[in-house]
């Protein structure tokens, strides 16, 4: 890119500052709004991952089943692909472990004529076999056989939580197109109106031999650099409103699950590269209109 | 002069029309590299029409118009600009852009040309030497005369060192000492080996010299003395 031209669309910049910052200010509230949808997506996913790492399978056995059968069973499911551990839990010890976990209300255990907890056994998944319908395969292929009573994996409380993740996500890409094509739309009028402005220089241009290209680099280069300073200023106002979360969350409570952080780097680039990206089409929409007629 | 030169212009049964109404009708003559030519004709004649066919300012209704071998009918929009840069265009109304100063106008002419901002800076200078403007480099066009202004055109049609001038009532709006030096631009340009069109209805001028002159009468062709001797 020539020097020349770079030099021409800062002048033209600074001679037509309120325009630029009107842009300037809807391409950075447009990123604004992506990236917060970004930022709470890359933490949610974060917080799937960190539950899927400490995941486990609790099996529990039919009543009355042997523990030789038990045992047998318990090796069958150590053999499967992606299982890291089996420990079998008797019911006594279950409710030895429950007792301990509700010291507080034990009267309510004091009560119980009988055991009621089955057996059953902890299957620990493989630390490479941790995604979520790799645990399902492993969990639906363990129910499978006829010693166990049902098997417990969190799925509820996790589709739930995928479900909520896919309506943002979801969310979060239609508002990534409507946000794009508002920040196209306010490019494209912009040059617009200073394509209006200096219409008569560009004729003028043209008949002393300028080419489309000659007349058009600037504005391109003008869509580039607005697109880029929305993307990095929003990115930047995302960035302080972040660290100032930060600042009021109380850390010994979730750096016990996980710890916050900002948006990957590379997905700040892209963010930044789509910011660009509209600024272009913006000039592209408006000067294929102008300079076709 | 060289009269041999092959033609540098030549229209064949050239038409012009806007709607209903016909501008220019069956229009053909030659122009010879190197010539000095005099389009006349009263206001409204096509003078105007016809210098902007030359650079396809307008577009062409029928005929062909043949520009150092381009055929006009058939260009690529995408060529348009390197046909114009074989003009140096003086304008009736200057066309100067008044947000740039006089210097960035004439440099303009180079830029659109890609050349180095190096030769650039020398061009535009000797060129405002040549029409004495060198002083109001700075100016912006608002700020100047008729005649300055007219000169500044002059100096911007003459940077891009064309093949051929093509200046639109060029005395028109100017005193007898601004016109006068004009001419003598013109003229020095001419003798340079530059091609020089001019369209005027100023009678005195065109008996001033011996040069060809091409006459429009509504639209058509009324005369054409031939190449001068």
């Amino acid at each position: 890119m020539k020097p020349f031209f770079f030099k021409r669309a800062i002048q033209d910049i600074r001679s037509n500052v309120f325009l630029h910052v009107i842009t300037l200010i809807t391409i950075t509230l447009s990123v604004l709004i992506v990236s917060t949808f970004s930022l709470f997506l890359s933490n949610a996913n974060k917080i799937m991952q960190t539950w899927e790492k400490g995941i486990r399978i609790i099996v529990y056995i039919e009543d009355g089943v042997p523990k030789a059968e038990i045992d047998t069973l318990q090796q069958e499911i150590s053999r499967m692909g992606g299982v890291a551990d089996v420990q079998y839990i008797s019911r006594d010890k279950a409710l030895e472990q429950l007792e301990k976990k509700m010291k507080a209300q034990n009267s309510l255990l004091e009560n119980l004529r009988e055991n009621p907890l089955p057996d059953a056994l902890e299957v620990w998944v493989a630390p490479d076999k941790k995604k979520w319908d790799e645990i399902e395969m492993l969990a639906i292929h363990i129910e499978s056989s006829h010693l166990v009573a049902d098997v417990e994996y969190g799925q509820n409380w996790l589709k739930k939580f995928t479900g909520i993740l896919n309506l943002f996500r979801f969310t979060g890409i239609l508002m990534s197109v409507v946000f794009f094509m508002a920040a196209v739309f306010i490019v494209a009028n912009t040059i617009r109106l200073l394509f209006y402005s200096r219409h008569e220089e560009f004729k003028i241009m043209q008949l002393v031999g300028a080419t489309d290209n000659f007349i058009k680099a600037p504005f391109y280069i003008e869509g580039l650099l607005q697109g880029a300073a929305g993307g990095i200023l929003g990115l930047f106002i995302l960035y302080l409103a972040f660290l100032v979360m930060l600042s009021s969350i109380d850390f010994s409570f979730t750096s016990y699950f996980f710890k916050f952080s900002f948006i990957p780097g590379l997905t700040c680039i892209a963010i930044i590269i789509s910011s660009m990206i509209a600024g272009w089409l913006g000039c592209y929409i408006s000067l294929k209109q102008f300079l076709n007629n | 002069m060289d009269t041999s030169a092959s033609p540098i212009i030549r229209l064949f049964h050239v038409y012009k029309r806007y709607g209903t109404q016909t501008a220019l009708a069956d229009i053909t003559f030659d122009i010879a590299e190197n010539e000095f030519v005099f389009f006349t004709g009263a206001s409204g004649a096509g003078k105007t029409t016809l210098l902007k066919l030359l650079y396809l300012g307008e577009p062409i209704s029928e005929g062909q118009i043949l520009i150092d071998g381009m055929n006009l009918t058939r260009i690529p929009r995408k060529r348009i600009p390197f046909l114009r840069r074989m003009f140096g265009v003086i304008f009736q109304d200057y066309n100067l852009i008044s947000t740039k100063t006089v210097f960035e106008n004439i440099a303009l002419v180079l830029e659109v040309a890609g050349h180095k901002r190096s030769l650039i800076n020398k061009k535009v200078g000797s060129v405002l030497r040549n029409v004495g403007m060198e002083e109001r480099m700075n100016a912006f066009p608002p700020s100047l005369s008729g005649g300055e202004q007219q000169k500044i055109t002059i100096a911007r049609a003459l940077a891009g060192d064309p093949k051929i001038i093509l200046a639109d009532e060029p005395t028109g709006s100017l005193d007898d000492e601004s016109a006068e030096d004009v001419m003598n631009l013109l003229r020095e340009s001419h003798n340079n080996g530059t091609t020089v069109i001019i369209a005027t209805h100023d009678k005195e001028l065109i008996r001033s010299t011996t040069a060809r002159e091409i006459r429009l009468h509504h639209g058509l062709l009324q005369l054409d003395t031939g190449i001068a001797e």
